[in-house]
């Protein structure tokens, strides 16, 4: 109940072009998921191996970091360590800088979103050209991803027209998707080839092969890894998988989570750089393997959340993104998961809404390809929360007075006598509109008038009754 | 112990339905004597603790379960008319350390806790005889006893066997209303979206009824059908099963 988070859920409440946007991206991705899976009799038993090649993976990432390590310099790339988000950034813009490089491009990845590469990259007077359309979107409005296979959900078609139309050079009719897609392409496809350094993400990676595992809709991911001088990858460590057979158990989860489809347009396995004989393809190949609290995660109970896939499931089904969208949630990743991972990279204090913004429903749990237990990694923050003292006084005051009048029977009795004759008072013709101290419930919703006796107290009445 | 066709159950009528509508206890209690239970009603109950477990008060919460477990624990089974504080009665062994004393007794009692509908259909294989209704209802399924007892097909089993009541199918009926205890009233704003959008769908079903099987639930989305202005009535399930359908959430006695 930060004024944050209010303030920002509250804005987005408010925007009702908002709601449409995300209703048209989440309706259609919660539809076509629910086909897939529904052609997918197998879908438990792919989702258990799933979760258990992640499990497995992570409670023996030494051995596996270290094999891809050994494979990945074996195949002629170089790999890079980066404990924090800072060292992450630090080691790309010294790469970019030796390469002399002017401009990069970048293949959408929430790892970089989450290290702030960015931002770095604009400190440090690169130029930075996104290749993913919706980041392209998002880096004209020069906003950040709402949601994280969908940067730009939170944005009509309408908004995109209006946002090229005053940013794009040139005169393209802007009406359709197509139309909109074809005037970035011009704006775009030069500076693509012109780059100096591409740099992308990883969907896995590869850890006998030492490859690097991309997928996209969009081809964006080949033209920012294929035609500059460097390519630059930048994983999270929990994208480890043992080998190549796993990845593709991995593929069918996160794609048909994700869109519904069966498989991206591109799936692309990047390994090492161009060797001779090869038309095209890096001179150099960095990885850069990134912790930024993905060690601390598993050592203080939030293993399970290490399986995440980002296909964004949790997002489409979960109650509260729909109606408060991305943003509001304040960090790199929004929704279920992100409540689960903002604590960790922006500390509890600063994010303790996220936890208990949620109805714990589950509904997250039940479509995660992975089976991640969102709800109890939920309840672990708000445990968390309340043993650091970070919820309300008034919320701890209000509970710890009900606590100590429902361990007293007699009393809880009494107290119930007592406030429900009071309650009614406030009742017109059956509900209550407003009542002092019900604001959070009246102020949207009535309330229904209480009885004049409770239950407990009709039940000993009758009892006695019967007794005579 | 009773015997095992005649089970003394122990009635957990929630501090929600304690306070807010007693006809759903006198109705669980007629559903599971015609059931063929034996059903006492603890007079020193309370709340389940539901509300500090979900605040992240884990010691508030296993105080309230310690006392509700010693209420509990002497009969063959308990039955709560709610899912939610079903499941938290369930998930008592959470509370305490694994092989501490209450962890066992916590966990013996989970296994001997139901849901009131799903006990019913389930456990007790009842079928409700005799019961009319002329109307048309659409079904809310409440999350917590959907996603963590499983609670689905039992409602509508039973409710299909009272006469007249056409159910008709809710869109996104297993999405959740909004209620989330504390929740709604922490984010009032927020919940309020999310009740608004679930009204609006009970409303295009075209039922004059809706049901549930949790209580706060049914007064998050009744208490939103009638700031809109909305028709539609909302009843517990378990009351219609009894016969018992007196007035709705919110009419006056």
């Amino acid at each position: 109940m930060s004024a944050d988070f209010t303030a920002r859920a509250g804005a987005a409440l408010a925007d009702p072009t908002l709601k449409i946007a995300i209703d048209r991206t989440t309706i259609t991705a919660r539809t076509k998921r629910a086909s897939a899976i529904a052609a997918w009799p197998e879908f438990p038993l792919a989702r258990a191996l799933g979760r258990d090649i992640k499990d497995h993976v992570i409670a023996h990432l030494d051995h596996y970091l270290l094999e891809f390590e050994a494979n990945a310099i074996a195949s002629g790339a170089r790999v890079h360590w980066a404990e924090t988000a800072q060292q992450a950034c630090d080691i790309t813009v010294a790469l970019c800088r030796a390469a002399d490089a002017r401009s990069v491009t970048r293949s959408k990845s929430m790892l970089g979103e989450e290290i702030g590469l960015p931002h770095a990259l604009a400190q440090a007077g690169i130029e930075r050209v996104e290749t993913d359309l919706a980041e392209h979107i998002i880096q004209l409005a020069g906003e950040r991803p709402s949601h994280i296979i969908w940067p730009a959900l939170h944005k009509t078609r309408e908004q995109v027209g209006e946002l090229f139309a005053r940013e794009h050079h040139g005169a393209l009719p802007l009406d359709t998707a197509e139309q909109m897609m074809a005037s970035a392409r011009r704006e775009l496809r030069e500076k693509f080839l012109a780059a100096d350094v591409g740099i992308s993400g990883a969907n896995f990676l590869i850890a006998d092969t030492g490859a690097v595992c991309t997928v996209t809709n969009e081809g964006n991911a080949e033209l920012t890894t294929t035609p500059p001088r460097l390519h630059i990858v930048t994983a999270g460590i929990e994208k480890l998988v043992p080998s190549t057979a796993h990845a593709m158990s991995l593929l069918r989860l996160l794609v048909r989570s994700a869109t519904g489809a069966e498989l991206t347009q591109y799936t692309s396995f990047h390994r090492g750089p161009r060797r001779p004989g090869d038309t095209d393809g890096p001179t150099e190949f960095h990885i850069i393997l990134v912790d930024n609290g993905r060690t601390r995660m598993r050592a203080e109970g939030l293993a399970e959340m290490l399986r995440c896939l980002r296909c964004g499931a949790c997002l489409n089904h979960c109650v509260v993104f729909r109606q408060i969208g991305g943003h509001a949630y304040g960090g790199t990743y929004p929704g279920p998961m992100g409540a689960v991972i903002t604590p960790i990279l922006d500390g509890l204090a600063a994010s303790h809404d996220l936890p208990n913004a949620c109805t714990l429903n589950g509904q997250c749990q039940e479509v995660c390809p992975v089976a991640i237990p969102l709800p109890t990694l939920l309840r672990g923050w708000r445990d968390r929360s309340w043993r650091e003292g970070l919820e309300p006084a008034s919320l701890r005051g209000s509970l710890a007075l009900w606590r100590f009048v429902a361990r007293r029977p007699a009393l809880y009795r009494a107290a119930t006598a007592l406030a429900l004759p009071m309650m009614r008072l406030f009742a017109r013709r059956g509900w209550i509109s407003a009542m002092p101290l019900a604001g959070g419930w009246t102020r949207h919703r009535d309330l229904p008038a209480p009885p004049a006796r409770g239950f407990m107290a009709q039940y000993a009445a009758r009892q006695k009754a019967a007794r005579r | 112990m009773a015997a095992a066709d005649r089970p003394h159950v122990a009635l957990f009528v929630t501090c929600l339905v304690d306070a807010m509508r007693p006809p759903i206890g006198f109705a669980a209690i007629a559903l599971l004597e015609a059931a063929g239970c034996t059903v006492s009603v603890p007079a020193a109950q309370t709340c389940c603790g539901q509300p500090a477990r979900n605040s992240g008060d884990r010691a508030g919460a296993a105080d309230l379960a310690a006392h509700t477990i010693a209420l509990l624990e002497p009969f063959d089974a308990v039955v709560v008319p709610s899912g939610s504080c079903a499941a938290t009665i369930i998930q008592y062994p959470e509370l305490f350390d694994a092989g501490s004393a209450w962890h066992a007794r916590a966990t013996a009692l989970a296994g001997r806790t139901h849901e009131l509908l799903s006990y019913l259909a389930d456990h007790r294989k009842f079928i409700p005889a005799g019961i009319a209704l002329q109307a048309t209802a659409t079904y809310h399924d409440s999350c917590s006893g959907l996603r963590e007892l499983g609670v689905a097909a039992q409602p509508r089993a039973l409710l299909g066997a009272v006469a007249g009541l056409a159910l008709l199918p809710l869109d996104g009926a297993e999405t959740c209303c909004g209620f989330g205890g504390t929740f709604c009233v922490k984010y009032p704003a927020i919940s309020n979206a999310i009740v608004d959008e679930k009204a609006r769908a009970i409303e295009a079903t075209g039922a004059g009824l809706l049901l549930g099987g949790d209580l706060g639930c049914l007064m998050n989305m009744a208490g939103k059908l009638h700031r809109r202005g909305s028709p539609v009535r909302a009843y517990p399930a378990a009351e219609i099963l009894a016969g018992m359908a007196g007035p709705a959430i919110g009419e006056p006695a």
